[in-house]
């Protein structure tokens, strides 16, 4: 087949029928990359627009059917006050911000040691780090609430942030590390050898000379960290049991259960939970794709 | 696999003070966590705490257990099974498709625009991935988009949610919506890497497109593609979120996946010891790729 293809091919564009061929697989391209971005907006747009709808409208006619169209601000008026999101967005916060900055913090200083710092058994730590990148959060579940409860009765972690913030935490732990040691060892050994014989301690190489050349790669992990800590649900559904803490995840899903064709609340609750994260990819998109490439692994 | 350089002699109260943190969080919350689900699991474990032993047992009832794994009937059924359902139609068809608009998208000058476009979805949390497909597979015709275009071609509503010939597919549809931009990006990192004059060169000597996508592009993104493959079992093996709010396993239980039934056993019917067994099937079906990453980085593939 390469045989007879190939002068094939060369010859196809020099004549006329040739052009013709190249030009309708132009316009394939064209059509097929068109539908391709069709089929990957129209579902999102179709909830955004529906978020603006009147309820009676969204129950009378589908939301495609533009002619028609009356838009009100009254359904994210509507879930924000009387269905609490407001709260649970405060909520999403709460959770987000802790369990963003203390991995970035342990991270840091477990990836320097990793890199920097020579002790024995290094690398084979460095090999149970890897290994531990992925054990499913699930295999913690039932000790972590189990046994802390039945050890220390009146601790009752789960009433509040803390034992959400430090699942999110242990669990980002490996791959935080494994991805900021990878960066670290990238750093040139002689701006910290020089550092170290002008008398700076392991804390000050690390505070004043590492750390603020790796800002990039901490932020791509920042963010990635960040936005998988706001879009989680299974976390906080086993590690935050007072429903006033509940974050837009949780609020959603319980919308969902209750009111399962209320199509104006949950549009709108939809376009809550997602508003920072998109905000997020369209300000930050570099650092995002970075921190989810390197994400890959998790 | 590459060593970091530092100075020669140890230092190791630095070292413990660096590592402190890390090493107490992990040891408390998940190395102890994971050796005592694992004990658990070959314990009746009522209440979350070491009761009566009961061996094999409870893997024995897990594997006996038709909702978790039927292999007897035609088409097989069970949660197991949804989750090979998923690695198998998921995992290839992101691939595919990834590799299929990285490929092409490079060649329009919109590129950046339809990357972007279905990278989006990565950034929404599967919750709100539910609620947009929920909404689209609506059985009413005024709500749901699908159902109202197939009705345009006289095609009676269809319950995509409801159907457990159909929910599954439907489900893993969302999931591949949901994850083809991450393939795209990647993929398209790695056909970006081969030289544009080598492919220019390869038209010039009368290639045709068939054969450079099968004869160079393809063996240069093999490595990447296996990457991203592992990736997505690996995203299918904790698949939860997004079956949890979509369908909560249903109908019936047609929809449920592993990581689902450990939630639903350990905390809806409070079955400790059996939902430890589900979390350690969990992690065994896990431990090859675990050993496979550490391979790939002892041998210096990963950097």
């Amino acid at each position: 087949m390469s045989v007879l293809a190939a002068p094939m091919a060369g010859s196809r564009a020099r004549t006329p029928a040739g052009r013709l061929v190249a030009a309708l697989n132009h316009w394939v391209i064209h059509i097929a990359l068109g539908l391709i971005g069709l089929i990957w907006l129209v579902p999102t747009v179709g909830l955004l627009v529906t978020s603006f709808r009147p309820r009676s409208d969204i129950q009378a006619t589908g939301w495609w059917d533009i002619f028609n169209l009356h838009l009100t601000i009254d359904n994210y008026r509507q879930v924000l006050e009387a269905q609490g999101m407001l709260g649970a967005f405060v909520n999403t916060v709460f959770i987000a911000v802790p369990s963003t900055f203390l991995p970035l913090a342990i991270c840091s200083l477990a990836a320097y040691a990793f890199s920097w710092i020579k002790f024995p058994f290094r690398d084979t730590l460095f090999l149970i780090v890897i290994a531990f990148l992925l054990v499913p959060v699930q295999v913690a579940f039932i000790p972590l609430l189990t046994t802390a409860t039945s050890l220390v009765p009146d601790l009752q972690l789960t009433r509040g942030y803390v034992a959400v913030w430090l699942a999110h935490t242990a669990f980002a732990l490996p791959f935080g590390i494994f991805l900021l040691r990878n960066f670290f060892i990238t750093l040139p050994p002689d701006m910290i050898e020089a550092a170290r014989i002008d008398g700076a301690s392991d804390f000050r190489v690390f505070s004043r000379i590492v750390l603020p050349v790796s800002v990039p790669a901490i932020a791509a992990y920042g963010i990635f960290q960040f936005l998988w800590v706001w879009n989680d649900l299974l976390m906080a559904l086993v590690f935050v049991q007072d429903s006033s803490k509940f974050p837009m995840t949780r609020a959603i899903q319980n919308l969902l259960s209750q009111y399962g064709t209320e199509w104006h609340l949950l549009a709108a609750g939809a376009f809550l939970l997602m508003i920072v994260p998109l905000v997020v990819f369209f300000s930050l998109q570099r650092y995002f794709v970075q921190g989810l490439l390197a994400g890959s692994i998790k | 696999m590459r060593s970091a350089r530092g100075p020669e002699k140890p230092n190791y109260l630095a070292a413990l003070l660096f590592l402190l943190p890390a090493g107490l969080l992990l040891v408390v919350f998940l190395l102890y966590p994971s050796l005592y689900t694992v004990l658990l699991s070959f314990n009746r474990g009522r209440n979350g705490v070491f009761e009566q032993w009961v061996g094999f047992d409870n893997y024995v009832r897990l594997f006996s257990d038709a909702d978790f794994i039927n292999l007897s009937t035609f088409p097989p059924s069970g949660a197991l099974w949804n989750n090979i359902l998923w690695i198998v139609f998921y995992t290839s068809i992101v691939i595919f498709l990834g590799l299929i608009i990285a490929v092409v998208a490079a060649r329009v000058r919109y590129e950046a625009v339809i990357k972007a476009i279905v990278f989006i979805p990565m950034a929404i949390a599967a919750t709100a991935l539910a609620v947009i497909w929920k909404f689209v597979y609506s059985p009413d015709a005024n709500i749901g988009l699908l159902n109202a275009f197939l009705g345009v071609f006289g095609i009676a509503p269809i319950s995509w949610l409801g159907d457990e010939n159909i929910v599954n597919f439907a489900l893993i549809a969302v999931g591949i919506w949901g994850s083809v931009g991450f393939a795209t990006v990647i993929l398209s990192a790695a056909v970006k890497s081969i030289p544009a004059e080598v492919i220019e060169s390869a038209r010039v000597e009368g290639a045709n497109e068939r054969q450079i996508f099968f004869r160079m592009i393809l063996p240069m993104v093999s490595l990447p593609i296996s990457v991203l493959a592992v990736t997505l079992v690996v995203n299918v093996i904790k698949l939860f979120d997004l079956i949890y709010v979509m369908t909560a396993g249903g109908p019936g239980k047609a929809s449920r996946v592993i990581a689902f039934v450990m939630y639903q056993q350990a905390f809806q019917a409070g079955q400790y010891g059996y939902g430890s067994a589900v979390a350690v099937v969990m992690l065994v079906l896990l431990t090859p790729i675990m050993i496979y990453n550490v391979r790939r980085f002892r041998t210096g593939a990963v950097t």
